[in-house]
Parts: C-alpha cells; structure tokens; sequence
C-alpha cells in the first residue's frame, strides 16, 4: 500500500502547495464479551482509509477517505487543498513545513504471545471460564469478563520525503463479579473498568496470578456488598496505581494539553487553568511529584515512535520536583505557544486529524513501602479502581469514585467500606503529596477512551504510577 | 459516499453468498461531511471525510443432539464507500473470518434471528453551503469583534439495515450544524447552536446577534458562592444535560434487571419522579431513523415517565427474549435517541421572578453518576451561569461542583417547568456525526446542593 501512497504523492498538480502527506490507517478492533457464561458480543470492527493533508498558504486542509486507490487519493489531496486555500486568509496561524518533519522510522509493538494466537473459540471458553470461577456463591449475582483486542497498522508517506510505518498490537481486558446482600449491589472488577489496556499480547492477561486476580475480585464483591458506606471527613488518602492512573489523567494530563491552553478546546472538553507564563514557575505539587511523558515504555499503552505528524517521539519531564517545565502540545502547538512541547500530535483514526494528546503520562517512582505510608495514616483512606469521575473545564474542582477502599486508623488497615469518593482541587490537592510509593508500589494501567476534539475523537493512553498519599482531602460516601 | 443503490448491490451480492443456516443484518452508516473548526472567530482545521461503515452480523443455526435450534452470533464492520471492488473486497474477508469465528462461538441463548418489520426508506434533501464558501459566510460581518470558538459540521449523512427475511430500511438527510461558544476577554462564555437543513444567512446574522447582546452582563465580576442548597434554575440544555443520565445505565432495561440502574427504586415503588416531569421517546419530527440494527421500529412515541411514575423503559430484542418481555426496537445499549421532556407552565418571562434569589444555570458540565445505584449525580456548572437576587441577575458566577440525586432535583424539588421548550440538536460527532436531538423545558428546582 505503501507503493499506492507514494504513487499518489507523484506528479500531484496543487499550485502553491508546500507540503502534502497521506496516512494510511488500517485498524481491527475485536471485542469478545461474556457475561453469567452467555456471549454477549462477538465483534470486530475494521476502518481502513487515508487522510491527505495539504499545507497552502500557510493553512493545513484534510480530506479523508476510505477509498484507497491512487485517483482517489489524488482527488482527496485536491479536496484538502480546496478547504485550505479557503480558509487560509483566516488561518489561526501561519504553519510551515517545520511543522511536518520528515520521517522514515519503523516501530512494531513488542509481543511475547502474539494476539493471533488464540482462536474466537479459545477467546471465549477462557472468558466463560473466568465467569464461572466468578460465581463462587448465590450471592454473585453477575459475573462478566472482555477482551478488545486491537491490530493496528500506519502508513505515512509524504512530499518532503517521510515514509515511515508502525504496527500496534493492543490488548485490554477485564473481569468483573456484581454481589448482592438485600438491597445493597456492589461491582468489584479487576482494576478498573476497561483499566488492564497494554500494548503487546496475551502475556498481559493469562499472567500467573489470573486465577488469584480472579478469586480476588470475586471475594471483594461480597465484601463491598456486606460493607458500610464510606464514612465522611477530611483525612489521608492512599490511593493505588488503579485510580492514581485516572488523577494523574484528568488533573495532570488534560491541563497541560497546549491546545487547551491555546484555546482549541474551550467549546468542547473545556481548557486549562495553567497560563503560559506558568511553565517553568508554578508549583504544580509537592516537591515529591515528577511527571513524564513516557512513549518509550514497551508495554504501555500508548508507546510509539513518532507522532502522526513525523515529530520523533521521546520522554521528557512535565513535571520536574513539583514544578511545571512542559507542556504536552505536539510542533503546531509548539510553535504557536512559544512553549516546549512533546511528540504527541495523534489522531485517533484515518477519519481524524492530529491533535495534542496524552500518550503515557506517568508519575515516577519514590521511595516510600505501602507499609510506610499506612503507617504514617492517624485517619484515612485507600481507595482502588476507579469508579466515577468529573473534573470542571478549567481542571481544576474535580471528584472521583472508587470501587474498594478500606478504612486506615492509627496507622492500620482497618474495614472495607462502599462507594468511596473524594473530592478537591488540582494544585492544592498535589501540593499536598506527603508520601510517593517505591518501584514496587507502581503498575501500568491505561484507558481505551480518553475523549477530546472537534470532530470527537477518542484515543488510547497510557498511565503508570506508584501508590501515593495525600493529605487533607475530603472523603465520603454514596446513597446507596 | 455510499448510495442506497451501493447498499442495495452491497446486500444482494452478500445475500447471495448465504449458506444453509446462516442468517444476516446488515447496518450501514455513511457521511459525507465537512468539518471547521474555529478558535478566535479564526480557523484552527478545516477538512473533510468521507466515510461509511458496514455491520455484518452473521447469526448460524443449527440443531443440538436433542433437536433443538441453537444459535451463535458474531458481527463484523468493514469500511464501505461505494467504490464496488474496494468495498467487495473488505466485505470478502470480513465475511471469510466471520464464517469461521462464528462456528466456534458458544451458543448465544438471546441471539434473534431476522424477522421482516417492513421495509421503507426516508430522504430528505437540505440546502447547504457549497464548501469553498462556508469559511467566509461563518466569519462573515456577524461575528466581527467576537472571541468565537467552535465546530461546523456539515453534509449528507445515511442510516440503513437489511436483513435475509427481506427486510430493507434506508434512512438518509442532509444537515449542517455550528455548535459555538463565545467569550469576553476575562474568560466567562456562553453557549450556542445554530443548525438546521438549509443554511439561512440572515437567521445565521440575527443568532450572532442575540448572542453577542447577552454578552455585557458576563463582563462583570463573577460571584463567588459558597457551598450549600440554592433555588436554581437549570435553563433547557442544562436541564437536558440532567435528564441525558438516564440514558447511561438509567432507562435501560437490561440495567434494571443487571443491577446497574437507580431505577430499580422507582420500579419497587420506594421511589418516584414529581408528578411534573414525563418524558417520553419521539420520533415523529422524522428528524432520525426509527429502526434500529435489526429493523426493530420503535414506536412513534413511546412514554417512558409520565408524571413521575415509570411507564416504560427501552428494551431491545436481546433484553425482551432474556427477560421476558416486550421489545420496543431500542437499541443495542438501550440509549435515549430522540427524548422529549413534558413542558410545564412556568412562563419565559417570570423565571427570573419565581427563581426570586437563587442560581440561574445555562449548562453542565462532565456529569457522572456518584452514585449509580442510588441515582445521584455529580457534575460542574459551565458557561453563563448566574446569581439572582430578587428576580434580577447580578453577576456571573465562578464555576460550582454540584453533587444530588435525580429523585430530587425531577422529583421532590422541582417545582417547575417552563412552557416553551427549546429543541436541542444533537451535534455530537463520536465516531459519526449525530442525528436528532431533545426537545427540552427549562426547569427550576427548590433547592440543589452545590458542594465545592
């Protein structure tokens, strides 16, 4: 297909155009879900299509299209210079070539167990097998258990010389175990809704502690059903790299974004508190909190080589000793800010144009056992897989739900307690980062559905994180 | 993009390749569309796609040793445009995989084999902006001077299934929307949508203008309030925002009966809505397809709260044959498509007046159940918001967390809903663009509880 791409790129009539690019993507999405033992969806969705782009006077143009043959492509490149030319008088900037580098990288998921290797057949006997492992008593009243499994292939060629190709091998899974005592229903699942999303294969969900994971879940469920609401104060709060990934998401990611700081984004996903003149300056959190922007992680999620628009991707420091040094913005937002930036301009489909994502934020290790950090706790918290969350347009008021928490008193675990949540505001709430788990606290997670874009468009990232603990935050419990 | 005439020759040559006990629907989706995005009244992208998806979903009969029919499901999309050797291509080998995937699936008891719920088609034609002009008409004279951001999103759209009992629907429109905000220079904005079927210059110049007239009074400094309960007003596309959740795990039936919905409390009788509010499930403006991807038709107008008691809920064929009860064509996740909320008496001139001193609320903002079982919700306040003070709005608010529950806030505290309702399209472009939309009082509660 490659040879398609660049016969179209050939001999391609556009006056005054300074630059043309074609993505290729071709993507299956296979979705196998069980649940009390029955298929509930056998699924697989494959988009296949290219997107031309078009630099004129200054202005990008897109047209995308899943007709893949040399005459439509060439007349998708006529289209997107059209919609440029047009709107080029009126250009939010004046974009270069700079902002098209040229790239001839190959990148390839690493994979120990290849997602091929298991028929629909073995897919679901071994979800159906997990549901019935689920139902250890009567009182599990559903038992459910997915894998979306995600072949990927790109294609970039373009007029100043990129040709360039990655191949993504993506795997998420869950299960989960719903228990109920009289008129109180509680859903434990394994970390999270969906929150298990790696990149590699099978090696990610048949691990040796499955079957523990799976008792695990089951046990929590009746747990959380005989448990207490989560009582009300304000106190410590540990929380486990299964909800750590949504804080780190939706109160770090999203903020630092320059397109919401730049305003892209302020009809629709809303824009950031953080100001320009910020970086470099505010203290974004405790002196405890490095953050980084990480492609590099071999199983996480959203690892790559280059972004879709050729920018080399690389890690680099956010967040440096609590202090604010980058934002995530990919060379259009770079460029336009004046800010540093990272690779991480994405589009989330052929039908869709690059803009500012996350990729895998992470927050690096500390020093700190869970041993130590509950033992430092008078009154508190830990809570574990995210639940419920809202964060305002600014990013900053936000409040998160858990599914597990147990109560901590005196510096010893104590019951489990329901519907756990808690709520505050982004700078004070990290500021007031006491402790920072070590490496063996930490784990990878991440989310097939982080939403952003005008048109909509929802993308994969990554987030790895270590246990931490937090001061002074306000908690309390559910209605039901 | 795909034509009806694509998607007839699409189904025939599949149809024709069908083998004993097989049975197939068909669900296409399919756009043309053009998408500009503005940020400071300039544009940030403009571009199109060209896109269609087709949904094969193979269901394979048999019999067990005992004689019984069993059947295995499994679906598969590929990428349709229209372009015949491209698109056969795609669909040969979704269904080669589809074949053998779906013999070795376990028996799937609710799976639905095809039935023939009659077959039609809907066309309706709009008048919209060639694309080369659209540029200059949106950032015409009318947004001159304004801190504009947004999304314009335009062109035919189609929705159609066919299944093997013969069954053949084919939905299609032309539509542009502007889903707009606009801003003062200290950050506070408001919120709009202009859309429709035929681009209407001087309706475009006189929304620009209604707009940019309720702009001075955000100028002011905001007010901050502390937490509590206040008398608020939630104006129609906040109030939609509310009455939206029921759609996320709320209405449905299989949420009900899996223990995910809060509405298992009305169902038992322990808890019910005001007799104010009903809701009900409209198709009648024809503004969306009826049928759903198995060629269930939902009925024109399906009640499901009328005066606060649960009438109905949205089944789809999966829920009706595990639970026993009636399909009404919803769709696979039993999702509002087309919700029309009752209005009530409360005029557009005396909301200020009833509101007396309270909050007046334009939008919400990223809702999300904080506690799904026993119906409570948490959210942001979002663009122009207001405190009002005896029936005069004194300043524009910081943004406010709210957490309540929906028995409260459409049932024991709402005290009011206004007579005129504002029809809400829905401009959404998840994966698609969107279809339809929510015909929507505004409605003024007693007391909402704001928390942070």
């Amino acid at each position: 297909m490659t040879q398609t791409l660049k016969q179209a790129l050939e001999n391609l009539d556009l006056k005054g155009a300074d630059w043309v690019g074609f993505r290729e993507v071709r993507e299956t999405l296979t979705e196998r879900w069980v649940r009390d033992g029955h298929p509930k969806q056998n699924d697989a969705v494959t988009t296949h299509g290219v997107m031309a782009e078009v630099l004129v006077d200054g202005q990008f143009g897109y047209a995308a299209t899943g007709r893949t043959d040399v005459e439509s492509l060439r007349s998708a490149a006529q289209t997107a210079y059209r919609q440029a030319k047009s709107a080029a008088a009126h250009s939010v900037y004046r974009f270069t070539t700079a902002q098209r580098p040229k790239v001839t990288s190959r990148y390839s998921s690493p994979r120990l167990k290849p997602l091929t290797e298991m028929s629909a057949g073995e897919i679901s006997g071994l979800l159906v097998e997990i549901c019935e492992k689920l139902k250890t008593t009567p009182a599990i009243v559903r038992t459910e258990a997915v894998a979306r499994l995600v072949e990927m292939e790109t294609r970039f060629v373009s007029s100043n010389g990129s040709e360039a190709e990655q191949t993504f091998s993506l795997i998420t899974t869950d299960f989960q175990a719903t228990a109920q005592n009289g008129g109180v229903i509680q859903r434990r699942t394994d970390g999270g809704l969906l929150a298990r999303s790696h990149q590699g294969g099978w090696e990610h969900f048949i691990t040796p502690d499955l079957w523990d994971r799976v008792r695990r879940v089951a046990a929590q469920a009746i747990e959380l059903s005989q448990a207490e609401v989560c009582p009300t104060m304000t106190g410590s709060l540990i929380l486990k790299p299964d909800q750590m990934m949504l804080q780190i998401h939706e109160s770090i990611g999203h903020p630092l974004e320059l397109d919401r700081i730049l305003g892209d984004e302020r009809n629709y996903a809303g824009w950031s508190f953080v100001k320009p003149e910020d970086f470099g300056k505010l203290q974004y959190g405790s002196h405890l909190m490095n953050v980084t922007f990480d492609p590099t992680v071999s199983e996480e999620f959203a690892s790559y080589a280059f972004d879709d628009t050729g920018a080399a991707a690389k890690r680099e420091f956010l967040i440096r000793d609590g202090v604010l040094v980058r934002g995530l913005g990919g060379l259009e937002s770079q460029v336009r800010s004046g800010l540093p930036g990272v690779a991480n301009a994405r589009a989330s489909a052929w039908n869709r144009s690059p803009i500012d994502r996350m990729a895998n934020i992470n927050l690096e290790p500390g020093t700190a056992t869970l041993d130590q950090m509950i033992a430092s706790v008078e009154r508190g918290v830990m809570m574990e897989s995210n639940k419920s969350w809202s964060i305002d347009d600014f990013r900053n008021k936000f409040q998160f739900g858990c599914e597990y928490a147990r109560l901590i008193e005196n510096g010893k675990l104590g019951r489990v307690v329901r519907n756990p949540n808690y709520r505050g505001v982004t700078n004070p709430f990290w500021r007031s980062l006491k402790m920072v788990g070590n490496p063996e606290t930490a784990a990878v997670f991440g989310t097939p559905f982080c939403g952003k874009g005008e048109p909509n468009q929802v993308i994969r990232v990554g987030h790895s994180s270590p246990t931490c603990l937090f001061e002074n935050v306000e908690i309390f419990g559910g209605a039901s | 993009m795909m034509t009806r005439n694509d998607f007839e020759s699409l189904k025939q040559r599949i149809f024709a390749t069908r083998k004993s006990g097989e049975h197939f629907f068909l669900s296409l989706a399919a756009e043309d569309s053009q998408f500009i995005r503005i940020n400071g009244a300039k544009i940030r992208q403009i571009g199109s796609v060209e896109d269609g998806s087709l949904e094969i979903t193979l269901v394979l009969e048999s019999r067990d040793a005992a004689g019984k029919t069993a059947l295995r499901k499994g679906a598969r999309t590929c990428t349709v445009t229209g372009l015949s050797w491209k698109d056969w291509e795609e669909v040969e080998g979704a269904l080669k995989v589809l074949r053998r995937e779906v013999a070795e699936l376990p028996v799937d008891p609710f799976a639905e084999l095809p039935s023939d719920h009659g077959s039609g088609e809907n066309e309706t034609r709009g008048k919209l902006l060639p694309r080369e002009q659209v540029v200059d008409e949106l950032l015409s004279p009318a947004v001159s001077g304004l801190d504009l951001a947004g999304i314009y999103a335009a062109g035919p759209v189609a929705r159609a299934m066919a299944n093997t009992a013969g069954q053949s629907l084919w939905f299609s429109t032309e539509t542009f929307s502007l889903d707009y905000s606009l801003y003062t220079p200290n950050q506070r904005a408001l919120k709009g949508t202009f859309a429709g079927k035929t681009w209407d210059r001087t309706a475009y110049i006189k929304e620009m203008e209604r707009s940019r007239e309720r702009l001075p009074i955000l100028e002011k400094p905001a007010s901050k309030i502390q937490r509590g309960a206040y008398r608020t007003y939630l104006a129609p596309a906040a109030f939609w925002d509310l009455v939206h959740m029921l759609s996320w795990g709320c209405i449905s039936e299989a949420s009900i009966r899996q223990g995910d919905s809060a509405m298992r409390h009305v169902r038992s009788g322990e808890k019910k809505f005001s007799p104010l509010f009903s809701m009900s499930e409209d198709f009648s403006g024809g503004e969306m397809p009826r049928f759903n991807s198995l060629g269930e038709l939902a009925p024109e107008r399906l009640p499901l709260i009328v005066r606060g008691e649960l009438k109905n809920t949205l089944v789809n064929s999966r829920s009706a044959k595990e639970y026993g009860v009636p399909s009404n064509g919803a769709l696979l996740d039993e999702s509002l498509r087309s919700c029309f909320v009752e209005a009530g008496s409360l005029e557009e001139d005396q909301i200020l007046k009833k509101l007396d001193t309270g909050l007046y609320l334009s939008n919400l903002h990223y809702l999300n159940w904080s506690d799904q079982l026993g119906g409570r919700v948490t959210g942001m306040t979002r663009y122009a918001c207001f405190w009002v003070e005896n029936g005069q709005i004194i300043a524009p608010i910081e943004n406010m967390r709210w957490d309540d529950s929906i028995f409260t806030l459409m049932g024991t505290e709402l005290e009011a809903l206004t007579r005129h309702r504002s029809y809400l399209p829905d401009v959404g472009t998840y994966e698609r663009r969107g279809l339809g939309g929510a015909m929507i009082p505004g409605a003024l509660v007693k007391a909402m509880q704001f928390t942070l």
